[in-house]
């Protein structure tokens, strides 16, 4: 293949004038993580109080749960991006939607991708913690009604703990799909990691080494997300579990 | 809420909508289905293989596409593909191949990692004594796998696979970025036009979530008709 390689391009000014691109890409990176953090802390939040909901006696409770999740999966991200975006200061009343549309950049941006990728996570957030729950023996909730606990207090005290630490490892996946997701503002633009790696290849048609950069930038993230779960998950499992055993399993 | 919404611009666009946006849309889920589902089950095949090379080789190509977002693949094959293409055709320089297959070789390379790991799992909830029962009769490894275990892995798989083809169908919208004309594509074409943005994208949403909806109440009704009883 006819491509000139020219790595030093990363030591080169890009032309905003911000420094090298090498820093270009690293603020980048920032950019993804400030808005992958964001978003699941309310995606966490959320996805927490729905996903419990879910679990109720209550039947509308649970129904009205369930319809949330199914309008925030059945609709693809970018448009809900676009739908934050664009539809949702139309929609406000005029003076609050004005404001947000005057937003500086990359605020004006970066709000959207945020509540966007929150409530897009929240649901997947909330069907893991579903799934927690459920996957507890029902003597777990009896035991809390027996020992005179409101249903509150059993979630609070019996359940979600254990919930919460049994789903440790579908939620780091979550946690790596929304720093993959959050690739998708750069469609309202928000310059993060993809975003920038795409406007250096503009600025200096370095098509494979800018995306090259991103890809490994990428890959070490991930690493270092699943080293730190790893280590989350040593400090909280439950004792006497399978996963909580010193010789079970070497994957 | 909705005063002032000028409905009208989806009368006026909705045959160009769905005769150039749905069907590019449609057709590209489709082909990168039964493309990813090809390469998908030869990945699984050879992530399951007890020839270290090959298990290698898929495992490192399944696991690099997991780890990165489909927007950057998207960058990656719609810069790369022309190379490549202009490579094997010998002339040395890139041929543009057009939005359309450049989608259709990204969505089905990403999505083959994806139904890969599918297969995988249906490969393996077959009972091993299967094989050697295969084997036993004097059947080869293609043999075993295509008349035995391939058949029952992709009974077991097949909810799990539409429910893929799903995520698929709304992924395949983010080949806005490469300002292709698919559903969205065509949408935001006529909104910018007409300045229409409010409308088309609501329509969009409401579109997206019929289809979406519809086919997953779909698949969980076959979910549970061909549910096997054990």
């Amino acid at each position: 293949m006819n491509y000139n390689w020219d790595w030093g391009i990363f030591l080169a000014a890009e032309p905003g004038g911000t420094g090298t691109y090498l820093k270009y890409l690293v603020v980048g990176l920032g950019w993804t993580l400030a808005t992958a953090l964001a978003a699941w802390v309310i995606a966490l939040l959320l996805g927490s109080v729905i996903g419990t909901l879910r679990t109720t006696p209550y039947k509308w409770v649970v129904r009205l749960g369930n319809g949330y999740v199914e309008i925030f999966r059945n609709v693809p991200l970018i448009v809900q991006m676009f739908l934050w975006f664009f539809v949702m200061p139309e929609l406000l009343p005029a003076a609050l939607g004005d404001r947000i549309k005057q937003m500086p950049p990359p605020w004006g941006s970066y709000i959207p991708a945020v509540l966007c990728l929150g409530l897009f996570t929240s649901i997947r957030v909330a069907e893991q913690v579903k799934a927690g729950i459920q996957a507890l023996s029902r003597g777990q909730g009896m035991a809390g009604t027996a020992l005179g606990l409101t249903l509150a207090q059993t979630y609070r005290f019996v359940l979600l703990p254990m919930a919460f630490r049994i789903i440790l490892p579908p939620l780091t996946s979550e946690f790596m799909n929304v720093i993959k997701n959050s690739s998708i503002a750069l469609t309202i633009g928000l310059l993060e990691l993809t975003g920038r790696a795409r406007a250096m290849q503009e600025f200096s048609f370095k098509v494979f080494e800018a995306f090259a950069a991103a890809t490994v930038i990428y890959l070490l993230t991930n690493l270092l997300v699943v080293y730190g779960m790893r280590a989350l998950e040593k400090k909280v499992r439950v004792p006497g579990l399978i996963s909580a055993s010193p010789t079970a399993g070497g994957h | 809420m909705f005063a002032g919404y000028d409905f009208d611009v989806i009368q006026r666009s909705w045959v160009y909508l769905f005769r150039d946006g749905m069907t590019f849309t449609l057709t590209l889920t489709a082909l990168a289905m039964l493309g990813g589902i090809f390469f998908g089950t030869l990945l699984a095949m050879m992530r399951l293989s007890s020839f270290r090379i090959l298990s290698m080789v898929a495992g490192g190509y399944v696991n690099l596409m997991r780890s990165l977002p489909l927007v950057l693949v998207i960058f990656w094959f719609f810069f790369l593909v022309p190379y490549i293409y202009g490579w094997i055709a010998g002339n040395g320089r890139p041929i543009p191949i057009g939005a359309f297959y450049s989608a259709l070789i990204t969505f089905t390379m990403f999505e083959a990692a994806y139904y890969c790991e599918i297969m995988r799992a249906g490969i393996q909830s077959i009972a091993r004594g299967q094989v050697w029962a295969g084997y036993a009769l004097g059947l080869n490894y293609w043999q075993t796998m295509g008349r035995i275990v391939l058949p029952q892995a992709f009974r077991n798989m097949l909810p799990v696979l539409l429910t893929q083809t799903i995520v698929l169908f709304q992924d395949t919208s983010l080949v806005y970025v490469i300002s292709a004309t698919d559903f969205l594509g065509a949408a935001a074409k006529v909104a910018n036009r007409d300045y229409r943005l409010v409308e088309m994208y609501t329509f969009v949403a409401v579109v997206y979530f019929v289809i979406s909806f519809g086919l997953s109440s779909l698949v969980k009704n076959l979910q549970a008709r061909i549910a096997i009883i054990r």
